[in-house]
């Protein structure tokens, strides 16, 4: 259309030919950036609540330990309420539970994230290679798959802690016995969404074209698993959080180590319980639940990219509710 | 009839599986068990021979003289028989008179906590994700908190609030000691009681992930055509509801039982650890703290095979529900 009018009026087909070539690279990007928004979570209140937890909690297992002072120092004021000095009160033996609190927190987020490392990869190796090959390898990989899900993971690794010697329970052993038993029910989803992936045209196209095994599930298949995969990590993450947080609530956890769980461990075995001494044990809880509740929140909001039909309900009450105010603004007017 | 076969047949090899991870624990894992109990019987100041330590192999049936595979073979004609040794902190009591003592305990803790679980999640999940975008829906996501808070922590608030704090339930065990256990009303009526906060903590803690689960899928079967048709017929919500959306919804719920009996059994051991319930969980941590080895063991392998056969059970049923799995064979 403005192939007319520039010979009609010149002076306005320079501005649309200025505002077309402003408009030109942000014109582009929407596109890029749509694509990329189909892959990002949209914004929600939850989302930001979920974020706001997460980002908090690990900021404050990175930050905290540095000034919080020792976590083990002991004082003689015991078992103290929450005051100015010790703003969560003192354990039994007069130690900072705030700053109990803040290391037990950093340690509790390394272990979540080193065994939601492991799993994930795990759950990759087992759910994506196995339904890409095909064939034997999949019966075989989907078998020890579902072995390994009807097994039940903490009476295993209970069993496990207690034959290793308390000395040699380190956090690494403690973090792979965690993956080993809480992947497979990851793997059973990956392999079911590989299932569908491989038999599309593009995978059979870049096979036919002479691609590798290892390109084509990198480049092809697991672009389009990253939501699963990122979905699989946060619940990974969340498992493992509290499968070693009951371990070391056990006593059964690494040894040296300060997590959540071992905080729960010296509270309840303090006697935290029938001395009343909530600032003890209710913080730690509170901690995991609330981190955990942040990760299922963002969980929710990648959920809306590998499930669209949940988007679709929210965007159609976002429509309705749009359309019933304009009819009541119309009623009004 | 191929579907059944076929369930059956990967029950079996997970059967196998389980007794042979049992089998292989305590061989491939770095700490041998007669050298922590001699160590321990050191520390007491005993004095540890040969001979005491021959003792030791021949009591813990860790005689190491015999190549891997025959023990393996005695290991599975043991088991077999139900011969799961002698327990050394009950001693002499039977590995297996142990198990059984205490099974009935968690079975119906954990069974009552279940059913009453998903019944109540399943409904609500069902009722939110029908009309999804009221005031109620919204409040779904703060569900997660319960499905992110330790179970032993919940448990350790409610003791704090009902038995320290308002003095309503007892905080430790699983009956009144002073009556005796058996079928009479009172101990009943005090089985009931101490098991209501065990009980409700399993339910509190269990019950976000069915609401969940069913409304996500609720709302994924709103779409559905044939609730449209349902619909266009001219039935009445609530059937449309019952019979066409929550029927169809429901199927991965049972589907998922494995994977959530899994965490409600991790739940319940700790659980009973809090309140010293007299089931198996709690028998599972005495023995790992007495290095009771065969109990160990013992108690593991049951717990496998009651997990096995709830997902068989379920899997069976499943068969019988949805059509389509059977046809997919």
């Amino acid at each position: 259309m403005t192939n007319i009018d520039t010979l009609t009026e010149p002076a306005v087909d320079q501005t649309t030919v200025a505002i077309a070539t402003a408009g030109r690279p942000s014109e582009k990007s929407p596109r890029e950036r749509s694509r990329w928004r189909s892959m990002l979570p949209s914004m929600t209140p939850w989302l930001a609540v979920g974020l706001v937890l997460v980002v908090g909690i690990i900021l404050f297992g990175l930050i905290t330990p540095f000034f919080a002072g020792d976590p083990n120092a002991i004082r003689d004021s015991g078992l103290m309420p929450p005051s100015a000095a010790n703003i969560l009160g003192t354990t039994q033996t007069g130690q900072d539970v705030f700053a109990q609190l803040a290391t037990a927190t950093r340690g509790s987020l390394t272990i979540g994230f080193l065994v939601g490392i492991l799993a994930t990869a795990l759950s990759a190796l087992f759910g994506i290679l196995g339904s890409y090959l095909g064939g034997f390898a999949d019966e075989a990989f989907s078998l020890f798959s579902n072995v390994f899900l009807v097994i039940p993971g903490l009476p295993l690794v209970i069993v496990i802690s207690g034959f290793v010697p308390q000395q040699s329970r380190g956090l690494w052993t403690i973090a792979v016995v965690l993956a080993i038993t809480s992947w497979a029910a990851s793997a059973r989803v990956l392999r079911a969404q590989t299932l569908s992936l491989r038999s599309r045209d593009y995978v059979a196209a870049s096979k036919v074209a002479g691609e590798k095994a290892w390109r084509v599930i990198t480049v092809e298949i697991l672009p389009n698993l990253l939501p699963v995969l990122a979905s699989q990590f946060v619940f990974a993450v969340i498992a493992a959080i509290l499968g070693e947080a009951g371990l070391s609530f056990l006593g059964l956890g690494a040894s040296n180590s300060s997590t959540l769980g071992t905080m729960l461990f010296y509270a309840q075995n303090g006697f935290a319980l029938s001395l009343g001494a909530w600032w003890w044990f209710v913080p730690p809880g509170l901690m995991i639940a609330l981190f955990g509740m942040g990760l299922s929140l963002i969980n929710f909001s990648i959920d809306e990219i590998i499930n669209p039909k949940l988007k679709n309900v929210r965007l159609h009450r976002k429509r309705a509710k749009a359309a019933r105010k304009l009819d009541r603004g119309k009623a009004a007017a | 009839m191929r579907y059944f076969a076929r369930k059956i047949g990967f029950y079996v090899i997970a059967l196998w599986a389980a007794l042979t991870i049992n089998f292989l624990i305590p061989r491939l894992l770095p700490g041998n068990p007669v050298d922590i109990l001699l160590a321990k019987l050191q520390q007491r100041g005993g004095i540890v021979t040969p001979a005491t330590r021959k003792a030791y192999e021949l009591l813990l049936g860790g005689d190491t003289s015999d190549p891997l595979i025959v023990q393996y073979w005695n290991y599975l004609v043991h088991v077999a028989q139900g011969d799961l040794g002698v327990s050394v902190s009950y001693f002499p009591a039977k590995v297996s008179d142990v198990i059984a003592s205490s099974l009935p305990w968690t079975i119906t803790l954990v069974g009552i906590a279940t059913v009453i679980a998903a019944v109540i999640g399943v409904a609500l999940g069902a009722f939110v994700g029908w009309k999804p975008g009221t005031w109620l829906d919204s409040f779904v996501p703060a569900t997660t908190l319960l499905a992110a808070v330790p179970y032993f922590w919940l448990a350790l608030i409610l003791v704090y609030l009902f038995a320290t704090t308002w003095h309503l339930f007892p905080s430790q065990g699983g009956y009144d000691v002073t009556l005796d256990p058996g079928w009479s009303p009172e101990f009943i009526g005090s089985a009931i009681r101490y098991g209501t906060l065990p009980a409700l903590t399993i339910v509190i803690a269990s019950i976000g992930g069915w609401l969940l689960g069913m409304r996500n899928m609720m709302v994924s079967t709103l779409s559905e055509d044939y609730i449209l048709t349902a619909r266009a017929k001219g039935l009445t919500e609530g059937r449309i509801m019952r019979n066409y959306a929550a029927r169809n919804a429901v199927l991965p719920s049972v589907a998922g039982f494995a994977i959530s009996l899994g965490f409600v059994v991790a739940g319940s051991i700790v659980t009973e650890q809090v309140f010293s319930y007299p089931g198996i969980g709690s028998k599972l941590l005495s023995a790992v703290t007495n290095n009771d080895y065969a109990l160990m063991q013992g108690i593991f392998l049951f717990i496998t095979l009651a997990v096995l056969g709830a997902n068989l059970i379920v899997d069976l049923l499943y068969g019988l529900i949805d059509p389509r799995t059977r046809a997919r064979g």
